[in-house]
């Protein structure tokens, strides 16, 4: 019974830092239609933002209201959004549109290179290191283990943030609009939806989120370069499994990875690195598409 | 050639240059005491050419073939990757080009390959956990059971290995649980420490290095794994500079020789003046990766000397040098160096292990129950593979 508990505390621990760090791209490929290789650098950006500016609270009083970093840490990652976000999406992706997915892959791959070389030319190759917030809130009890309670704090706003999106997506106008785009790109365009804004807010969600990401994920790591490259690849396994564009797939999919992974360690831990495609290769086999994608008609 | 980029650069490339950097500029101006105070390399003034050893590899080939061939340095000190390591070797020798490895680990170099113009001056990194497994033993630690969280690559499984192998013969009535190998840059440990912890061994042993391993101890600290356990960490001294005090008192710790931490509590002239200028010119201590770029040029020092001597005082040739460097004995910071494996091309050094522990006052790291051991008394001897050595109970070795 404990081993069970400590597998699906573990997995739902791991699936929401999977979630958090995967909603991004797949929101980005829905609306877009671009899979956006360069995901994996924004994320490392976020974790570097937020490094910078909650060291710089701290070192300017923050010892006063140490909560306070946990809203640093998401301005940080608002902050990176604002600023990447326009100069991404209207400086470049609104050329490749209309162009073949795979453009879309090869340009992002380009911008990925140039932003992790803008990593090291802006922070250089030391280590940073913010990890006040993540001590901040002590340890809890969970079955026969000691877990960080800020691991909780992730999976609630893991929880809160997708519920945030679908909640945006599916029960507001402008969501609607945005589904709407994703639909038909062209009958919306007709029906008077301006495109072009929907498309640069859906890509600022998106920078914001894999920044927010990284901003959770860096307290808990040496904050160094090339942290962003194993996260876009685990993130694809997950949005795949989920379904690509689908936000409840990422979901399900983030925590099918997470307990899997989790059972793995703890059971068989020399499945630990196949497991998570495994998962990835039965679902492919019986769906796909991923679980949330629907069957789609084709326009001739 | 060293990490100046990617996952090693800022744990063992950026280190180990800066330390080439201030040695190679001490030595052109003569800064160094006897018996290295001639400047340069026997008068001959060093100019350094820096590469990157990112990239992989077939790229390294290549790297080395342009700087043999279209810059014609006249040696070449290089290579933290154990990849590396192995791949560059047989072009020297096809170039007849004088090389020196000063940093990887893997025993595979001269075990399985033998070479005329190819050196490492660093010891393989079976010393580190045989070093380890003495440790428990002289410093009298009960271990019943032990557990490991290693990097899913030939040095996580390497050390593992040998440090398994390593008990087996010194505490064989400890055994081995749990063994983990979540993958290189996973960044995320939070299960693996869930399952160490479920397991309650008395020993946790880890090779981890760099983010890995910073990521590791921010974590497993955070849930107080240092208090339930004895953790031994292999190689992880270099993290200290970035981690301080969230590196607990009570860690094993191991600098893959007797580097960093462990040199400086020694102490001497040599590593005193290069402990000093180091944290003068960087800010930081010197952790391994320095010591090892400094054992490597003053080999090649000690050989390029003695080969002048011999070709009556001109500059020598690459088999001259190579002739000079094959079973050299030189002093380093890091104790006495001598070429006595893979016949006369392979180092062996002496290696010490220590505790950590936070000096208040100072405001610094430092280790506590440092152990030495001699060279010849962690390392195999020549013509024998280090883990066959380790199997047959390390006979030959000379410990005092």
């Amino acid at each position: 019974m404990d081993l069970i508990l400590v597998i699906l505390v573990d997995g739902l621990i791991y699936g929401a830092w999977l979630f958090i760090v995967s909603v991004g791209l797949t929101l980005v490929f829905g609306v877009l239609g671009i899979l956006n290789l360069a995901h994996g650098s924004l994320y490392a950006i976020g974790a570097y933002s937020t490094a910078t500016a909650v060291g710089i609270y701290f070192a300017y009083g923050g010892d006063a209201f140490p909560l306070g970093s946990y809203a640093v840490m998401a301005l940080a990652a608002l902050l990176v959004a604002v600023v990447i976000a326009p100069l991404l999406e209207r400086g470049l992706l609104r050329h490749f549109y209309h162009r073949d997915e795979v453009i879309g892959v090869l340009v992002t791959y380009g911008v990925f290179l140039i932003l992790e070389d803008a990593i090291k030319l802006i922070w250089g190759v030391d280590p940073l290191f913010v990890y006040e917030p993540y001590d901040l809130l002590g340890m809890v009890e969970a079955g026969p283990l000691f877990y960080v309670a800020y691991d909780f704090l992730v999976i609630a706003v893991s929880a809160v943030t997708g519920f945030a999106v679908w909640y945006f997506l599916n029960r507001t106008r402008r969501g609607k609009v945005m589904l709407a785009v994703i639909h038909d790109r062209e009958m919306s365009q007709t029906m008077g939806v301006n495109v072009d804004k929907v498309f640069l807010l859906a890509f600022g969600a998106g920078v914001f989120l894999a920044a927010f990401g990284g901003a959770l994920t860096a307290p808990m790591i040496s904050v160094s370069p090339g942290i962003g490259v194993n996260v876009i690849i685990v993130a694809f396994a997950v949005i795949i499994i989920g379904g690509l564009g689908s936000i409840e797939g990422a979901a399900l999919g983030a925590v099918m990875v997470g307990i899997s992974r989790a059972a793995s360690v703890h059971l068989m831990p020399e499945l630990e690195l196949f497991i998570i495609y495994f998962v990835m290769a039965v679902v492919l086999i019986f769906r796909p598409e991923g679980i949330f994608v629907r069957t789609q008609t084709r326009k001739i | 050639m060293t990490f100046l980029s990617g996952g090693a650069a800022e744990s063992f490339g950026v280190p180990a240059w800066n330390g080439g950097k201030l040695m190679i500029d001490m030595l052109n101006k003569g800064e160094l005491p006897a018996p290295y105070d001639q400047k340069g390399f026997g008068g001959m003034m060093i100019e350094a050419i820096e590469i990157d050893e990112a990239g992989g590899a077939t790229k390294q080939v290549q790297e080395f073939r342009n700087l043999v061939q279209r810059e014609k340095v006249d040696a070449v000190l290089g290579y933290v990757s154990s990849g590396d390591c192995l791949a560059v070797p047989p072009v020297a020798e096809e170039l007849k080009a004088f090389l020196v490895l000063y940093d990887c680990g893997t025993p595979r170099v001269f075990e399985e390959g033998s070479y005329n113009y190819v050196f490492r001056t660093a010891a393989h990194a079976a010393m580190d956990n045989i070093s380890l497994a003495k440790y428990m033993t002289s410093r009298g630690i009960k271990v019943g059971t032990f557990a490991g969280v290693n990097q899913d690559y030939a040095w996580g499984h390497d050390s593992w290995a040998d440090f398994v192998a390593s008990m087996g013969v010194l505490m064989p009535d400890a055994k081995a649980t749990t063994s983990l190998f979540p993958k290189i840059f996973a960044g995320q440990y939070g299960t693996e420490i869930s399952a160490v912890m479920r397991e309650k061994p008395d020993l946790l042993h880890s090779s981890l290095w760099g983010g890995d391993l910073q990521a590791f101890m921010l974590q497993a600290s955070a849930r107080g794994i240092h208090k339930r356990m004895q953790i031994a960490l292999a190689a992880g001294d270099h993290v200290i500079p970035q981690l301080g005090q969230k590196m607990p008192d009570g860690i094993i710790l191991g600098a893959r020789g007797m580097n960093g931490l462990a040199a400086h509590a020694k102490g001497g002239e040599l590593v005193d003046l290069l402990w000093d200028r180091y944290k003068a010119e960087y800010g930081v201590f010197p952790v391994q990766a320095p010591f090892r770029m400094w054992q490597g040029l003053l080999g090649v020092k000690a050989a390029v000397e003695k080969a002048m001597k011999a070709n009556g005082g001109k500059k020598p040739t690459a088999e001259q040098m190579a002739a000079a460097m094959k079973g050299l004995t030189w002093e380093a910071p890091s104790g006495t160096i001598t070429m006595a494996l893979g016949n006369g091309h392979q180092a062996i050094q002496p290696n010490a292990i220590g505790t950590t522990k936070w000096d208040e006052a100072a405001g610094e790291m430092t280790l506590v129950d440092v152990e030495y051991y001699d060279a010849e008394c962690v390392n195999p001897p020549n013509g024998i593979k280090a883990v066959d050595w380790i199997k047959a109970g390390f006979p030959g070795a000379k410990c005092n």
